[in-house]
């Protein structure tokens, strides 16, 4: 089915909740209440037409000029042999979205990582805890406007830029240089 | 739904959990995450009784690096070399990825000559990580002999690559709209000279251990995982094909020039155990090293002469922002997907690289209950996983 069929189809079964397909100059998604995103997963699941049997990937982008954090579900029917794009945008200050993993078993990971790097929180998650960074990490890095921790567990995590060491070098070098020219007239002057 | 974790990881100190053990008269494990047989830094909890396990608990993330920050900083062609370090081992098919997803988003066709670059090193590349994956699948299950064989095979495909592009490893060799050099004068040869040496090898690999008594006895049964099942986890790539479920994306949704070449997909057919085991999936890689021959021979009759690597690429690329492109290669580890937004400037906004080893490691924990310890070793190797592509 083509995208177009496809969101009909979600059309005819949930009425005005369905809006029209994202403008062409984008991949066609499909932009959806964050509240229905559940029920429209187990319906693309289980009908017989779309049979959307695998999640294929599940990432988040960050938009700090419209508040907004977009959650990108990219389904795929390997019975089909066709896919398609939701989106639901969430507010930035508290990202909040039901869990599909009772849905698609990969959610599990894949939420657990938007949850870890963005910060979305995904709620009925069997085990929603970070699984990239350490438990006791402070902040999301994939936000736009993350600040990292000057130091974790009294480890550093920036270091000085190396090639700094190369400028003084330079530097010492020169200054040397300068007082060795200084030194050497005097030198004539006093013989 | 799976219950919550009852075991919290990590934090070994915690009282709880320690308490918890002792009650339920269980051991915890940690299997990693210095290990030789992880294949990488990764670390199993493992909760024992006695040798059967109840559970392996998965904890990754000892190797992320942020790849995909660092693709919001770095301006499109400045994030190729990155992409390598996604996958080292198939370094290749990273770079045809974001090169492929880049070009969506650009809207360009890039030059025949040079798509045929790409499938040459890239088939030569799929060769020499499955050669890594079944030498150490072999000798992860003790069978040390065969991991010396498959690794001198990959040191000829590691000179040809190097002679390719420099690199042994992180190749950094494909460019948005081409290749970055072209084929050497004489490489066509080697390349064949290769290809006719090591289609026997196959033969003597699967002399020397695929059919080996021990070794089906080892692995034929082993952790079966069914077409369903592995559907549901999202796994991607040889695992999938293991299963009995014939889904490659060089077939499925032709991209670059495979549609001009035949081959076929090798798919599990439960030959000596249960359909979609252990066995099937070491089974599936070396057949599959069999199709990357057969594709490098007639990409070597078929390629056009014009000797034109590039197309043409504006200097700076800018992309409008919002802009979105979706690209899947079928990597040596399975179906390997870029989602890139493009931001206002020379960068993307966001990078998001679905790799096939993370998938495969969500699956660990559901398959390794009532396992042997000494089967979750061969359960991680079957299913060709490697610690950077799951942290990224």
């Amino acid at each position: 089915m083509t995208f177009e069929e496809i969101q009909q189809r979600l059309a005819a079964k949930f009425g005005e909740r369905i809006g029209a397909l994202a403008p062409a100059n984008k991949d066609a998604s499909l932009l959806v209440q964050a509240a229905d995103i559940l029920e429209i997963c187990r319906f693309a699941k289980d009908d017989e037409a779309l049979v959307f049997d695998c999640l294929m990937n599940l990432s988040t982008v960050d938009w700090p000029k419209k508040n907004q954090i977009e959650v990108v579900y990219h389904l795929w029917s390997y019975r089909r042999r066709h896919g398609f794009v939701l989106k639901v945008a969430l507010d930035r200050a508290k990202p909040e979205i039901a869990s599909i993993t009772s849905v698609w078993k990969s959610a599990d990971w894949l939420e657990r990582e938007q949850f870890d790097l963005m910060g979305v929180q995904f709620t009925g998650h069997p085990d929603l805890r970070r699984i990239m960074l350490p438990d006791d990490w402070v902040g999301h890095p994939l936000r736009k406007d993350y600040a990292e921790q000057p130091q974790w567990h009294n480890i550093t995590t920036t270091r000085d830029n190396s090639l700094e060491g190369y400028v003084r070098l330079d530097e010492l070098k020169k200054k040397a240089a300068d007082a060795a020219a200084a030194a050497a007239p005097k030198k004539e002057v006093l013989s | 739904m799976t219950k919550p974790l009852e075991v919290p990881t990590m934090d070994m100190e915690n009282k709880e959990v320690l308490r918890r053990i002792e009650i339920t008269g269980d051991m915890l494990l940690n299997m990693g995450p210095q290990h030789p047989s992880t294949h990488g830094v990764i670390n199993f909890l493992v909760q024992t009784d006695g040798e059967v396990m109840k559970r392996a608990i998965p904890e990754v993330g000892y190797l992320h690096r942020s790849i995909e920050k660092i693709g919001e900083r770095c301006t499109y062609n400045g994030f190729m070399p990155y992409t390598d370090r996604v996958d080292y081992i198939a370094a290749m098919f990273a770079n045809q990825g974001w090169a492929m997803a880049v070009e969506r988003l650009l809207g360009m066709q890039i030059p025949k000559y040079a798509e045929y670059c790409r499938i040459i090193a890239c088939e030569l590349n799929r060769i020499s990580s499955h050669l890594i994956s079944v030498g150490t699948m072999a000798m992860d299950v003790g069978a040390v002999t065969p991991f010396p064989y498959a690794l001198r095979e990959r040191e000829f495909i590691n000179d040809l690559l190097e002679e390719l592009c420099g690199a042994r490893l992180t190749y950094n060799y494909l460019r948005i709209g081409g290749v970055a050099f072209d084929l050497p004068s004489g490489y066509e040869d080697k390349v064949q000279g290769f290809v006719d040496h090591f289609e026997k090898i196959l033969d003597e690999f699967n002399r020397l251990i695929t059919y080996n008594e021990i070794f089906i006895k080892r692995l034929a049964h082993l952790a079966p995982i069914s077409a369903q099942m592995a559907i549901d986890y999202c796994l991607v790539g040889p695992n999938l094909r293991a299963t009995g479920y014939g889904f490659d994306v060089r077939k499925a949704l032709p991209y670059s020039v495979y549609p001009e070449f035949q081959f076929d997909v090798p798919v599990g057919r439960g030959e000596v155990g249960t359909k979609g085991d252990a066995w099937d999936r070491f089974w599936c890689r070396v057949e599959e090293m069999r199709q990357s021959c057969r594709i490098l021979r007639q990409a070597l009759a078929q390629m056009p002469q014009d000797r034109e690597i590039m197309a043409k690429v504006p200097r700076k690329i800018k992309i409008p922002e919002g802009t979105e492109a979706y690209s899947r290669i079928e990597s040596a580890r399975g179906d390997m997907q870029y989602y890139v937004v493009a931001g206002a400037g020379e960068n993307a906004h966001r990078v998001k690289i679905r790799t096939g080893s993370f998938t495969a490691m969500g699956i660990i924990d559901a398959l390794s209950r009532g396992l042997m310890i000494a089967d979750l070793v061969a359960l991680i190797a079957s299913l060709d996983v490697v610690a950077p592509e799951i942290d990224r």
